[in-house]
């Protein structure tokens, strides 16, 4: 596949459009910036309410039960928080990898390999005690999936493979990996899990502080991956290698031009989107379950595609992003007792393909 | 022990025939300009379809027909977001994934009131009943139509002139436009066939498992997508890769995991693709224009 560039959107191009007359206006900043995500959502719940009609469930009923079940109580809340955790995280990864305009679908597989490492780590003797050993749990997760990430990264410098194939690849490759290690010694006897992860590396449940979400498992990974969305936003504002990422992303000549090294660019970006994804298993395993579980990552990777994307591959909007399809996620389980709980996946994927639909239609005046 | 080697190639044919009629699917639509990440999709919802018709009609020839429509349903409408909509390619494709992926899971709970699996149903029957498996192989239809479809596929992209002008629309396009051909139509013609072909290659899964079980597509898109690639976009070289990848799964399934990882076979068909696109065995050009929406130079049209 040749290099695409400029396709997908982002606020760069934004500006480009330029102000003239009504359209212009319209065209400025902030509406730009909503109304696609607005139009989709919109487009994709008013066809939501189609297809619950049509399976004879009524649309207000349907959205009343969703919307109590999942924002309408703490525990709710909870599930909902839980299931944004991992998103967050894939879905920075995603947004990181994309300031360069490269686009990393190898965040299933990143954060899966991650998820093990976490584990592995988690599990190991000797283990220091709390903030400590959570802290070496993290970066070693966030090694290898800065390592799997590079795999692309170098690929792309090196040779000019398109990161979007190799990280497709990588995936299966990752998906193969851990059952090797997982039936060689890493799975309990007869599972497909690990050993549980000892105190230290645990991190505690947000029930601990607020007794409201009882029964929730939303943890503590919720304030990393917020604090990863702000830590991201201002190091891509201040950090010359941030700026030099969109630099990149503007095209490989204009970074050319101003001296920089797009191979080892394109190196770093896919690196640091391995690792934010190689993070994203740190809700599941060391926050809720304590172990891995083959098949954990119930396609987060996937869904930080999405979840990039309706934040415009912006960090800090990648965290309201990652809570509305964490949302829609645990509503399934809501709505199951109506409709089936994949309608809410076709749902998923309606507003993105509305999203992409919209965004080339209004997000840009092109050429 | 001709038996034993006949029979052991007749399981990689089995195992290749999906695999290679998604990888020509792949190779219309690419060679057009479409980068086609659906055909995952595509594989999926052709098998539902085809177990959907052919338990509603009990016929298991309108089933097919029914597979090859249904995966065309959903590359018509990533042939419609990417090329009149202009939508990003890639993002098209992986969103119709995850919707074949929902749609045939609450399909299967609506139709059969199973999370997992259709009812069960005859598929193609087959002509006559050897006792080989090499000779039943060819005895199935579907297994001759596939063989066809395979040399059919090759002489249309590179003897016809559709299959003239479907290269020209990825290669050169505004060349294409000059002689009065639209690019988008046959673009689109391009990316439809993608639909038949890998719905057709869902309907193999699902007539050879007489019924749909949820993801049964299981990746094989993707790794057709692989075969492509290093089938140089050509038709019978998509293929002879698929039978390359459908060696390594039957040595999975038959060589005993002691000796050889289960999993390294697994991740074989991948990491042979890496090492391809890395260029270090011959390298792949993938068609010049591959994943841009056509656009006319400004006054002209």
């Amino acid at each position: 596949m040749t290099a695409r560039r400029g396709t997908i959107g982002s606020g760069g191009d934004v500006a480009a459009g330029g102000t003239r007359g009504l359209g212009g206006l319209l065209r400025a900043g902030w509406v730009v910036g909503l109304a696609p995500a607005v139009l989709a959502i919109g487009g994709g719940l008013l066809l939501g309410g189609v297809l619950v009609s049509l399976l004879g469930v009524s649309p207000f009923e349907f959205y009343g039960v969703l919307a109590k079940g999942t924002v309408g109580s703490a525990f709710g809340w909870g599930q909902v928080l839980f299931r944004a955790t991992p998103l967050v995280f894939t879905g920075l990864s995603v947004a990181f990898a994309f300031q360069a305009r490269l686009f990393n679908i190898g965040a299933e597989g990143q954060m899966l390999l991650g998820g093990l490492v976490l584990a592995w780590v988690g599990a190991s003797t000797g283990l220091p005690g709390a903030p400590l050993g959570v802290a070496l749990a993290l970066l070693a997760a966030a090694a290898m999936g800065g390592l799997w990430g590079a795999i692309p990264g170098l690929l792309k410098a090196k040779t000019g493979s398109h990161e979007v194939i190799v990280t497709i690849l990588l995936n299966f490759v990752a998906f193969a990996l851990v059952n090797y290690l997982l039936t060689r010694g890493l799975a309990l006897p007869e599972t497909v899990r690990t050993a549980e992860i000892q105190e230290g590396a645990r991190l505690a449940r947000l029930t601990e502080w607020f007794p409201l979400f009882r029964g929730a498992p939303v943890n503590a990974a919720l304030f990393l991956a917020c604090g990863a969305a702000v830590a991201l936003q201002l190091w891509l504002r201040l950090s010359p290698h941030g700026l030099s990422l969109q630099l990149l992303g503007e095209g490989p000549g204009a970074a050319r031009y101003a001296g920089l090294s797009v191979g080892r660019l394109t190196v770093l970006a896919m690196t640091g989107a391995g690792a934010l994804a190689g993070l994203g298993g740190a809700s599941f395993v060391l926050g809720y379950k304590y172990y891995f579980e083959e098949g954990f990552t119930g396609g987060a990777g996937f869904l930080g595609i999405a979840v990039a994307l309706l934040a415009r591959n912006r960090a800090l909007w990648v965290v309201p992003s990652a809570l509305f399809f964490g949302a829609l996620s645990y509503g399934g389980f809501v709505v199951n007792r109506l409709v089936p709980r994949e309608l809410l996946d076709v749902l998923q994927a309606v507003i993105l393909l509305l999203f992409i639909l919209f965004d080339q239609r209004l997000g840009r005046k092109r050429t | 022990m001709i038996e034993l080697a006949l029979g052991m190639i007749a399981q990689v044919l089995r195992i290749s025939v999906p695999y290679a009629l998604a990888a020509i699917g792949g190779a219309f639509s690419e060679r057009g300009g479409v980068i086609n990440i659906a055909l995952e999709g595509i594989l999926l919802t052709g098998a539902f379809g085809a177990a959907a018709v052919t338990i509603a009609t009990g016929n298991p020839w309108l089933g097919v027909i029914g597979g090859m429509l249904a995966g065309a349903l959903l590359a018509g409408v990533h042939g419609l977001v990417t090329i009149w909509g202009r939508a990003d390619q890639i993002l098209s494709g992986l969103a119709l994934n995850l919707l074949a992926l929902g749609a045939t899971r609450g399909g299967l709970k609506i139709l059969y009131d199973s999370a997992s699996n259709s009812d069960r149903f005859e598929g193609v029957p087959a002509l006559g009943r050897p006792d080989s498996a090499f000779l039943s192989l060819l005895g199935q239809p579907l297994f001759l139509l596939a063989v066809a479809v395979t040399f059919g596929a090759h002489a249309l992209l590179f003897r016809t002139r559709f299959g003239l002008a479907l290269r020209a629309a990825g290669d050169g396009p505004r060349a294409l436009d000059g002689t009065g051909l639209s690019v988008n139509l046959h673009r689109f013609g391009g990316v439809l066939l993608s639909g038949f072909f890998g719905g057709l290659a869902g309907t193999w899964l699902v007539m050879e498992q007489h019924s749909f079980t949820d993801g049964m597509s299981n990746g094989r898109g993707y790794i057709a997508l692989a075969a492509m690639i290093v089938g140089k976009w050509r038709p019978l070289g998509a293929a002879l890769a698929c039978l390359l990848f459908g060696a390594a799964e039957t040595l999975q399934i038959r060589v005993d995991s002691d000796v050889v990882p289960t999993q390294l076979l697994q991740a074989l068909p991948y990491i042979v693709t890496l090492i391809v696109l890395a260029g270090w065995i011959g390298r792949a050009h993938p068609p010049l224009h591959l994943g841009e929406p056509y656009e006319r130079e400004k006054g002209r049209s």
